[in-house]
């Protein structure tokens, strides 16, 4: 086996993210060129991990944005629940009125019966 | 997470706009970090920040608190970072020495941290001059530690492909900082 064959591997290879075959791994153990490319592997990974702890510094104006915008957010979710609200009051009144509109028919259809029945 | 952010996410979930927006205070620096690194440019990483928090704050409750709030947050600037990227119509490079560096935690091992100086600016210009894709890849997983199922589900590919990505990142990149192949000897370890 040759360096070549066994170079696209080693990105994978040195945090275990691919499996090495026994052959590669072979390889690998007798090779002094891949095994440091494998340590530079290693100390990339190192640097990239290390600038976790960078953070930038945004713009002045990016919190300021981002909370007008939460708060325009926040402000249609409201209007959208109060809104919601009424429908439901609406519904809930719509269906009391018929309700009461039911219940006051039933009382005059017996009523008249009622009437009916005196009268024959 | 630390407790406070726990109780502000806690708060913010119960609907307290105040606690949410002390989130945002104590976490945006490092969003926009992220934004920035997946994205290479300021104006697009303001942009995938704001859109970032707006959907956090529409889905908050949906955080179940499994993973930290950060690691969530990181997810969603992914996922808000890949649409920008695919939204734009050309790629910008942006210096970054005109980027400034704001904070560098205390904690960091000092070996590491003078490593990381010698080898920070190249490692940036590479991290730069890799395609979005392959950039957005190595930096989810190498700088942020997420895990190739989320890095996958967030940019809409599958979980190989990611893995293909990522040794393709590291291997541009490692050739980038070290050009001759085998230019360390292996006692160097």
């Amino acid at each position: 086996m040759r360096c070549e064959d066994v170079a696209a591997m080693l990105p994978g290879l040195v945090d275990g993210s691919a499996v090495a075959d026994r052959r590669v791994a072979r390889h690998v153990e007798s090779c002094l060129r891949c095994q440091a490319e494998l340590v530079q592997y290693r100390k990339l990974l190192r640097v990239l991990h290390n600038l976790r702890t960078e953070v930038l510094t945004p713009a002045p104006g990016l919190l300021s944005d981002i909370l007008t915008r939460i708060e325009a957010a926040g402000e249609q979710r409201a209007v959208r629940s109060m809104l919601t609200g009424r429908r439901v009051a609406y519904v809930g009144a719509l269906a009391a009125a018929t309700a009461a509109a039911g219940a006051a028919g039933a009382i005059v259809l017996v009523s008249r019966n009622r009437r009916v029945r005196l009268a024959g | 997470m630390s407790d406070d952010l726990a109780e502000l996410v806690a708060a913010a979930k119960n609907g307290d706009r105040e606690a949410f927006n002390a989130l945002v205070q104590a976490t945006h620096a490092e969003a926009y970090t992220l934004a920035y690194r997946l994205t290479g440019n300021e104006e697009d990483a303001n942009d995938v920040v704001q859109d970032a928090y707006l959907r956090a704050y529409k889905g908050l409750k949906r955080f179940r608190g499994d993973a930290a709030f950060s690691t969530w947050l990181y997810r969603i600037t992914a996922n808000c970072a890949a649409t920008q990227i695919s939204r734009r119509t050309r790629h910008r490079h942006e210096d970054l020495d005109s980027v400034e560096i704001g904070d560098v935690r205390p904690e960091i091992d000092p070996e590491a941290r003078a490593e990381g100086a010698v080898l920070r600016q190249r490692l940036q210009q590479a991290l730069d001059e890799l395609p979005p894709r392959l950039r957005s890849v190595v930096v989810l997983r190498d700088v942020y530690d997420l895990p190739h199922e989320a890095i996958a589900s967030e940019l809409g590919i599958s979980e190989a492909a990611a893995k293909v990505r990522l040794h393709r990142a590291r291997r541009r990149l490692r050739e980038h900082l070290f050009p001759q192949r085998g230019e360390e000897s292996a006692h160097a370890v």
